[in-house]
């Protein structure tokens, strides 16, 4: 037993030293933990941000020009006043993602109590913005009519008030969500590539052979790659937690740093074990690249991190259920979210070492069968 | 007029710090053969290449067939004249393509019509002995064979300079004896035509009428083998090649002189038992015997693939035999498991250590691994830097030591556990002499001295004839065992070399050439060769492109049903639609208006229910976990006060990790909850009062389904991303595989290499987009309201754009995973930015906009989506689309004026 840890570590200490002379491998993982968190902290996709808009004033009343200046960045760039004819045009050409038609003796209608309709045209092509733009639209526009018929009079309250709280998100920041699913995804990705393009670069340089001749077992190389790589993109995750996502971007983490860690280790396991494996299936660098992005973009688009599980179709639910980072997605966001604790998670803990377990397994099955047919 | 082809002066070349070639001068006469001889890495090749045109010259003048080679116009004008081989067994053929598809491809590019180049190919295959094998493919060539047709796409155009490079290293010797002959007839046939060619073998300069020696980046001297055998006063070549050597590099010098192997024990330590090895169809290894005796050098002696590997690699157990046994000291090497691993000590072929280790971290690592204790790791490492003289090079890290030392190391390495049998797989290939003979004196000793086995492969006669016994190989079957020296008698021959000759000949051996004349006639009439721009050789560039993808399934597969599926889940993955929010209730009210109330919830098709909550920490920890996204709590007395018509407060508590879907949760949560309010108003008698009302119109979308808004996205996605990748891969394959040169050396220009390249691409890309088009409306049921014709002009404009995208990167990138990561990320990160998927391109300001403005897929979303979704055509897309048939000349300009036309 000794000795098989003893090998461990030896082949381990020289998968970290080939790592950190591998330049480009260093540079992708800088990156990737601090410039493109910070630059998905600060993508603003999600939100309503500068939203086109214009107005068909056919009015040209005090109310309708009232409408038109209630649009305010950050949200809005400044209304512009377009001819109501050029209307479908300018959808067409997507312009403007909302364009607001306000009728003919709109002002003295409302005053008339005749309940006149103002019109909001959604480009409802403009995915995000659209969806939750329009329901901005509407409550800047119906607050401007209100006051102007109140004169800013108290309006009586609703039988039923609704308190709203946002949990463990109170202002909905985006750059909250973006940066940890930022650390998730490169987590995933980087996991992956390392550990596959050690074993493709070991087998390129004719050492995975010489490591075969050797009085070593496949598991001890392969758990070699394992935690070596595991152990860098640890120090990594949480380098970029501390520093970077609570130190520069100040957001605050709802739950356990050191829990969520373990977390990232098991997952860490699974990943490295897919990486060993895909790279026992790839027979090259370019090849090993390919199949990379045909596992990991469905993974990560799928597994619930991007947009919510939830809203997939009910078969692909069940689908992704038996895949490693839906769990790690799951229990991600609930630690560092929602402030979960271990007995909360302990279910996706488990799964997650599961498949690991599997893959690990698959990699090293495949590791002395892939070696043998790889002609000299 | 003199009769000189190519003159040189003072030529220098640099490889960054390393100097390559030291101020190199040598004059080439018409008609003459001249060799260069030296081992690797003296700056032969660079030589060869600069002579070629392939590579730039950096300092110095060279004259080649009449004018400065530094000038591109003269280059462009004699470059139809030179023919050039480069280094590596057929590196600038394509494996893939046949012998004659091969042949085809090079004579298009020297702008041959069809008859005429039918002619000179059944004349050049005649001549080579490669007719019976015009249809096999490269890549399942023999190494002589694969060399021959190199010669013949060489010969194609009739050049009047032929240079070769290395053109028969690691081929086996009757192949070279064919190969020479071949050239000796060309010669006789052409007599004006002039031949330089770079050896490592010695004794095959012996054939050519002026060597020249290189050592170190400059020329040692030169003359006729008989003139620098002369001078140095020596027998053979080799020794005057060491004689020449500057004395520090003498110095250290050691002759390998092995002693006769003494009568000691008849041990066997290695046999092997009609050992054979399939791949697929392939016989690698055909019903191979032999024993080796412990302490015996044994040398396997072969051609490059001939199976000396696959042999070794069953051996070491690295490969388990389709037949046959192979027994180390009596086990077999699985059943004897570990223990036996640390009686053998291996060396594969290629140099096997880690290169970014220094030379003590390779050591101890090998010694720990080997589960020597920590203080005897470290003296046995000392003892072996001694004996390997590493003194000096201890803490250099194994990349940066030249190859012979490196081999040293291989060596220390491979006895640090002191096995006691070395299988070593081609220890010494490209190793210059001097530290080929140390490391002979090295194996010498250990075989006499410590009774080591060795078991050694090579493709050089004068080691193989160092060895106790060697087995001559070929095709993957043993021809003969013996001693060197029995060996020669038995055949006949004056030396080991002519006993394989013989041996081969015996054997069957390669296809004899036919007699025919190499060239009956010359090339009759060149076509007018276009300087600029000659469709037959972009052609040429198609067709092959063309035929390599079809036959390449990895690539193909990816291109077509890999972005089917990175389609579909994007289809299904990229879903903002918010429909089923989890949510429960914790009602501490329990009257009929609160089930009301909870009723408005549980009714809406937006919201899902769950079982109700029971106290405020089962509320936090159920939204802790995720499983709901939100709660809602209805305080004590809620009836009472709703009855009443006291203002009543409830709590709801939505998930903000994910802002988006919050925000519409929270609008859903505020539609309802109006709802309930306008149904109590009602139900008062109360009508709610409105000043105006708000006529919020869903335009191109009514139903608002996400996938409606984001699949044309998707679409533009990945027709950015997967054409762009599939062609900077193309082109960086041509680099990494070193076909590369043919653009270099050939009268192809880069316009037509780019663009002859581009097309099947282009090609590829539109039969996805069929696909795609098909799964989008059949699968993911969305409809193409617009034109499909101005969609499908529209994503030919824009696939030109994005595959000279992907060329603009594979310009700047020199490895196929650098191209391949590079190209996906300058793809994503603009497209996911910058061009309007996730926010509209009119919400962009300041650099965002201009990045937008820039990149080809700001102008083709409002294409696909204009044609899906908003049920457009020609007439409201047309300037979109002239602005992005802008992108393809602008982008193709560049990405040709950043590729090279010669190496650096």
């Amino acid at each position: 037993m000794l000795r098989h840890l003893r090998n461990v570590f030896w082949l381990g200490t020289k998968e970290v030293r080939s790592f950190l002379s591998d330049f480009t491998l260093v540079a992708l993982m800088i990156w990737s933990f601090s410039f493109s968190i910070i630059s998905m902290a600060q993508n603003t996709a999600q939100e309503v941000h500068n939203a086109a808009i214009a107005i068909a004033d056919e009015d040209h009343s005090q109310l309708s020009q009232a409408m038109a200046h209630a649009f305010l960045p950050p949200y809005f760039k400044p209304a512009q006043m377009i001819a109501a004819k050029d209307i479908d045009r300018l959808l067409d050409l997507a312009r403007y993602t909302f364009i607001i038609d306000i009728p003919p003796h709109f002002q003295r209608d409302v005053e008339a109590g005749r309940v006149p309709a103002v019109q909001v045209n959604v480009d409802a092509t403009a995915a995000l913005q659209a969806g939750v733009g329009a329901g901005y639209v509407q409550d800047i526009l119906m607050d401007e009519i209100r006051r102007h018929v109140t004169r800013g009079e108290q309006v009586p309250a609703d039988a039923v008030t609704l308190a709203v709280h946002l949990s463990f998100n109170p202002n909905a920041a985006p750059g909250w969500f973006m940066s940890i699913m930022g650390i998730i995804n490169n987590i995933n990705m980087l996991a992956i590539i390392l550990a596959g393009a050690a074993v493709i670069r070991e087998r390129e340089h004719g050492t995975m052979d010489h490591l075969l001749t050797m009085p070593l077992s496949p598991v001890e190389i392969a758990s070699a790659k394992v935690l070596a790589n595991g152990f860098v993109i640890s120090v990594a995750t949480t380098i970029s937690l501390y520093a970077v996502v609570r130190g520069l971007l100040a957001i605050p983490i709802a739950g356990s740093i050191p829990l969520f860690l373990c977390g990232v280790m098991l997952y860490l396991f699974f990943a490295s074990a897919v990486g060993l494996f895909l790279a026992t299936v790839a027979r090259s660098m370019p090849q090993l690249g390919l199949l990379f992005m045909l596992v990991f973009m469905p993974m990560q688009m799928l597994s619930g991190g991007n947009t919510p599980i939830e809203s997939e179709p009910a078969w692909l639910q069940v689908v992704m259920q038996g895949v490693a980072s839906t769990h790690f997605v799951s229990f991600a966001q609930a630690i560092l979210y929602r402030g979960a604790g271990f007995s909360l998670v302990w279910p996706d803990f488990l799964a997650v070492a599961g498949f690991g377990a599997v893959f690990f397994a698959l990699a090293v099955w495949r590791f002395r069968k892939v070696s043998a047919v790889a002609v000299g | 007029m003199t009769d000189a082809v190519a003159t040189a002066r003072d030529v220098w070349h640099r490889y960054g710090p390393r100097i390559a070639l030291r101020g190199v001068s040598l004059t080439l006469h018409r008609g003459g053969m001249a060799g260069l001889i030296g081992p690797d890495g003296v700056g032969k090749s660079t030589l060869l290449g600069i002579l070629a045109g392939a590579k730039r010259i950096q300092d110095g003048r060279v004259e080649v067939l009449g004018g400065d080679l530094g000038s591109a116009r003269h280059r462009g004008l004699i470059c139809p004249r030179i023919a050039y081989m480069p280094q590596g067994l057929g590196r600038n053929l394509y494996p893939d393509l046949s012998v004659a598809e091969n042949i085809t491809f090079f004579a298009s590019l020297f702008g041959q019509g069809a008859r005429e180049r039918q002619r000179r190919m059944d004349e050049l295959l005649a001549a080579t002995g490669l007719a019976p094998f015009a249809d096999r493919a490269a890549r399942n060539l023999s190494g002589g064979m694969r060399q021959k047709l190199g010669l013949c796409c060489a010969l194609i155009h009739d050049p009047d300079l032929l240079i070769l490079d290395e053109p028969t290293t690691g081929v086996d010797p009757l192949a070279r004896r064919q190969f020479w002959d071949l050239v000796d007839r060309l010669r006789a046939e052409r007599p004006a035509m002039s031949v330089i060619v770079a050896t490592a073998y010695m004794d095959e300069a012996e054939r050519f009428e002026h060597l020249i020696a290189m050592h170190d980046g400059a020329i040692l001297g030169s003359g006729t083998p008989a003139a620098l055998r002369r001078d140095t006063g020596c027998d053979t070549l080799e020794e005057s090649f060491i004689a020449m050597l500057p004395p520090v590099a003498r110095a250290g010098r050691v002759r390998p002189d092995i002693p006769p192997r003494g009568d000691g024990s008849h041990e066997v330590a290695i046999s092997a038992h009609g050992l054979t090895r399939r791949f697929g169809d392939f016989l690698a290894v055909d019903d191979v015997s032999f024993s080796i005796e412990r302490g015996e050098i044994f040398g396997f002696l072969g051609s490059n693939g001939c199976g000396k590997t696959t042999t070794m690699k069953m051996l070491t157990g690295l490969l388990p035999p389709t037949a046959g046994q192979a027994l180390l000291f009596g086990q077999e090497m699985d059943a004897a498991g570990m223990a036996m691993r640390f009686r053998v000590g291996y060396m594969s072929q290629s140099f096997s250590l880690y290169t970014e280790l220094t030379v003590q971290q390779n050591l101890l690592l090998h010694a720990r691994l080997y589960q020597l204790p920590e203080d005897r790791a470290h003296r046995r490492v000392d003892a072996l830097v001694a004996t390997f003289s590493l003194r000096d090079h201890l803490h250099v890290r194994a990349a940066a030591l030249p190859l012979g030392i490196r081999q040293r190391l291989s060596l220390a390495v491979a006895v640090v556990h002191e096995p006691e049998l070395l299988i070593l797989d081609e220890p010494t290939s490209g190793v210059d002499p001097l530290a080929r003979d140390r490391f002979w004196a090295l194996l010498g000793d250990l075989s006499r001295r410590r009774d080591v086995t060795i078991f050694v492969s090579t493709h050089f006669m004068n080691e193989a004839a160092r060895c106790d016994r060697v087995a001559l190989m070929h095709a993957g079957r043993v021809l003969a065992t013996g001693s060197p020296a029995d060996l020669a008698r038995q055949w006949n021959a004056a030396t080991l070399e002519e006993a394989f000759i013989a041996c081969l000949e015996a054997a069957g051996g390669e296809r004899p050439a036919a007699e025919a004349p190499v060239l009956a006639a010359p090339v009759v009439a060149r076509e007018p060769q276009h300087r600029w721009f000659s469709p037959r050789r972009m052609f040429a560039y198609t067709r092959r492109e063309t035929l390599e993808l079809l036959r390449d399934h990895i690539r193909l597969g990816f291109a077509v049903l890999g972005m089917a599926l990175l389609f579909l889940v994007f289809g299904f993955g990229v879903n903002l639609d918010v429909n089923t929010v989890p949510f429960a209730v914790l009602d501490r009210d329990r009257t009929p208006e609160s089930r009301a109330y909870v009723q408005a919830f549980s009714g809406s098709a937006y919201f899902a229910e769950h079982r109700p909550i029971a106290s405020a920490q089962a509320l936090h920890d159920r939204m802790a976990t995720g499983e709901l996204k939100l709660a809602i709590e209805i305080p004590p007395g809620f009836g009472r006060d709703v009855r009443r018509g006291r203002p009543a407060e409830i709590g709801a508590w939505i998930d903000g990790a994910m802002p988006f879907q919050a925000e519409t949760t929270r609008g859903y949560l505020q539609g309802v909850h109006a709802r309930f309010l306008q149904d109590l108003a009602t139900a008062r008698g109360k009508a709610a009062t409105q000043p105006a009302t708000i006529e919020t119109r869903f335009r191109y979308n009514q139903s608002f389904n996400s996938i409606n808004a984001m699949m044309p996205g998707n679409l533009a996605l990945l027709l950015a991303m997967i054409p762009a990748i599939l062609m900077a891969l193309a082109v960086v394959r041509e680099k990494e595989l070193g076909s590369i040169t043919n653009l270099y050396v050939t009268p192809v220009t880069r316009l037509e290499f780019i663009l002859g390249k581009q097309l099947p691409y282009v090609a590829l890309a539109m039969v996805s987009f069929a696909i795609l088009v098909a799964l989008a409306t059949l699968v993911l049921g969305v409809p193409l309201k617009g034109s499909l014709a101005a969609l499908t002009v529209g994503t030919l404009v824009y696939v030109f754009a994005t595959t000279c995208y992907g060329l603009l990167v594979s310009t700047f990138s020199s490895t196929q995973i650098a191209a391949l990561f590079g190209t996906a990320i300058l793809t994503v990160v603009p497209a996911m930015q910058f061009s309007g998927i996730m926010s509209p391109v009119s919400s962009l300001t300041g650099m965002g906009a201009v990045m937008g403005r820039l990149f080809p897929m700001s102008y083709y979303l409002p294409i696909s989506v204009g044609t899906f979704t908003k049920g457009l055509g020609f007439a409201e897309l047309g300037t979109t689309m002239l602005e992005l048939s802008l992108f393809f000349p602008a982008l193709l300009m560049l990405a040709a004026l950043l590729l090279r036309k010669q190496e650096r």
